[in-house]
């Protein structure tokens, strides 16, 4: 059972974000990037799948420049097994490379791989969007399993039972394989990569492929017209006791 | 141009997340069709009927709809897509999970959590966890968008009287079932549709010191919310997180009590009205959006403003 793991390199969590003085976008000038939390626990699942003996091969897949090669080293240094760039210059944040050409991208990858199961991060966390694996799963026709916390295959493997985050609390689907699985937080805990498989990761196979091998275009969509701050909150007071608090609730903010 | 609200619902009653999304709908166009999908949702479709604003309620009924299944809701709402110039959902785990593909199988590139209509085909949405707003303008015929619903105020849920309108079962499709669900159970109000949400973190320590954050808003009709770290800890159950990747509040008093003020949890509670810190840091980021900050121990002091808050 092969397994498609898709990456992709955003802007480090901790990092704190400052829009350009000219609105046009973000400034990543500098900053430090990171694999993206939710595809970082997608790896982990995928790898752990191997270790169990349940999957044969994880091959983990991110479109960018020529830095993505970072990124898809730390999923290979987890112990996926192979590596496929789709290159591109165009950003991939915002007003470049959108989720549902990405997702476009993934299906012509996923024709060719014949992965049975594709386990993504639920969203980025620099647009979330929060689209492409559902995306992905409607352009194969196949089910998708958003949000998981937890993912079992069965023996016969060709059905996975995946417990999802909703907002009233958990579901649980029995979805067909072929399938597409988007991550949430709470599905591990991901492994940091050890030096000696650091190591390895470097003789691991990369692959390069351009956009236009899989027959898609970066085109947006959608638009940039401007990206600027959110207004920002005044901070207030501190108050010394709670019936100053309650004073406050009550007879300034009015709230209670 | 006509909008279509694909409506969140449990078959007996329209959820809140669907007067708000019409809300938005209204910005758009005066003529709003909103589609409920689901296994015996008359008394659903009859509260949408009465919801103001909207012109017609589709109802598409069939047991394959008895849960949200996307493979299967996905069909029925493709079957009328596009009559439609905008079709809109909440932004709710439901919307989020269905949309998408909807948007995909009509080509069309979604618009995620918009929280502000500039004009039919421009939106306003956070990204980067709140901190830019990037305004889009979307160049596609047919606008599939989810709505972020604290940005936009609920339409009244009375005071229509929209035509209904059955439509056939889509095809459906055995490849997704649904297995299970474990709903949390609560006489307090929804997390994101209260007037005042108590939101405890890591500081609380224990699943059981948990029980003075639910003392304090059962005594003044909250809802009670959780930073990711203390949903991580197992102190509360998932469906509690507010935050970047769970759920987005903003009500009219926001407690956040031994919670130290993450960025993905400013971006789920920073445009609440107002906003309250306990915490015993004083240096804690929480501080920076509170408009009230209380330097204590929250032990001692959440105890004392249960018993003094009237």
């Amino acid at each position: 059972m092969k397994i498609l793991v898709p990456v992709k390199r955003a802007i480090d969590y901790n990092v704190k974000v400052r829009v350009k003085a000219d609105e046009s976008g973000v400034d990543l000038a500098n900053v430090k990037m990171s694999i993206n939390p939710f595809d970082e626990i997608a790896v982990e699942e995928a790898v752990r799948l191997v270790e169990k003996g349940v999957a044969s091969e994880v091959v983990v897949v991110s479109i960018g420049p020529a830095q993505v090669q970072e990124t898809l080293r730390t999923a290979l240094a987890m112990g996926a097994d192979r590596a496929i760039r789709v290159q591109t210059d165009v950003p991939t944040d915002l007003g470049g490379v959108e989720p549902l050409a990405v997702a476009k991208c993934l299906k012509a990858l996923c024709d060719k791989e014949q992965p049975s199961l594709v386990i993504m991060g639920k969203q980025s966390i620099d647009d979330d969007s929060n689209q492409t694996g559902q995306m992905l799963a409607a352009l194969l026709g196949w089910p998708q399993a958003t949000f998981a916390s937890e993912l079992s295959i069965s023996a016969t493997k060709d059905s996975a039972e995946v417990t999802r985050e909703i907002d009233g609390g958990l579901e649980t689907l029995a979805v067909k394989l072929p399938a597409v699985v988007t991550t949430d937080l709470r599905l591990n805990e991901p492994r940091y990569a050890s030096l000696p498989n650091i190591m390895k990761a470097k003789k691991k196979p990369l692959d390069d492929v351009s956009a236009e091998e899989l027959g898609v275009e970066f085109k947006p969509r959608l638009k940039v017209l401007k990206v600027t701050t959110p207004p920002t909150r005044q901070s207030g007071i501190k108050v010394d006791s709670v019936d100053a608090l309650i004073d406050k609730l009550r007879n300034e903010a009015k709230v209670i | 141009m006509t909008v279509l609200v694909i409506a969140e619902h449990t078959h007996d009653e329209i959820k809140p997340s669907t007067l708000n999304t019409i809300s938005a709908a209204a910005k758009i166009s005066s003529d709003i069709d909103v589609l409920v999908i689901g296994q015996d949702c008359a008394a659903a479709c009859s509260a949408a009927q009465k919801i103001a604003g909207v012109s017609k309620v589709i109802k598409c009924d069939h047991a394959a709809y008895a849960h949200n299944i996307a493979e299967n809701i996905t069909p029925a709402v493709l079957q009328i897509a596009k009559n439609y110039s905008h079709i809109l959902a909440p932004a709710s785990t439901f919307g989020k999970n269905v949309m998408p593909r909807v948007a995909a199988l009509l080509d069309t590139q979604q618009i995620s959590d918009i929280i502000s209509i500039e004009n039919d085909s421009t939106f306003k949405r956070p990204v980067y966890a709140g901190n830019a707003i990037a305004t889009v303008e979307s160049l596609d015929s047919i606008k599939v968008i989810t709505v972020r619903t604290t940005a936009f105020d609920k339409v009244a849920a009375e005071g229509g009287n929209a035509a209904l309108e059955d439509l056939a079962a889509a095809e459906t499709t055995d490849i997704s079932n649904f297995v299970k669900q474990e709903v949390t159970v609560s006489d307090r109000p929804e997390l994101t549709a209260a007037n005042i949400v108590i939101s405890g973190g890591r500081g609380l320590g224990s699943a059981e010191n948990f029980h003075i954050i639910e003392k304090l808003a059962d005594k003044i009709g909250a809802a009670v919310g959780a930073s990711r770290a203390a949903v991580d800890a197992g102190y509360v159950p998932n469906d509690y997180q507010v935050g970047q990747t769970g759920k987005v509040v903003a009500p009219d008093l926001y407690i956040a009590v031994g919670i130290s003020g993450a960025i993905q949890h400013l971006a789920g509670m920073k445009d609440s009205k107002v906003i309250v810190a306990i915490n015993k840091d004083a240096e804690a980021p929480i501080f920076s959006v509170a408009d009230y900050g209380l330097v204590a121990d929250l032990f001692e002091v959440v105890p004392e403003l249960t018993d003094k808050i009237a």
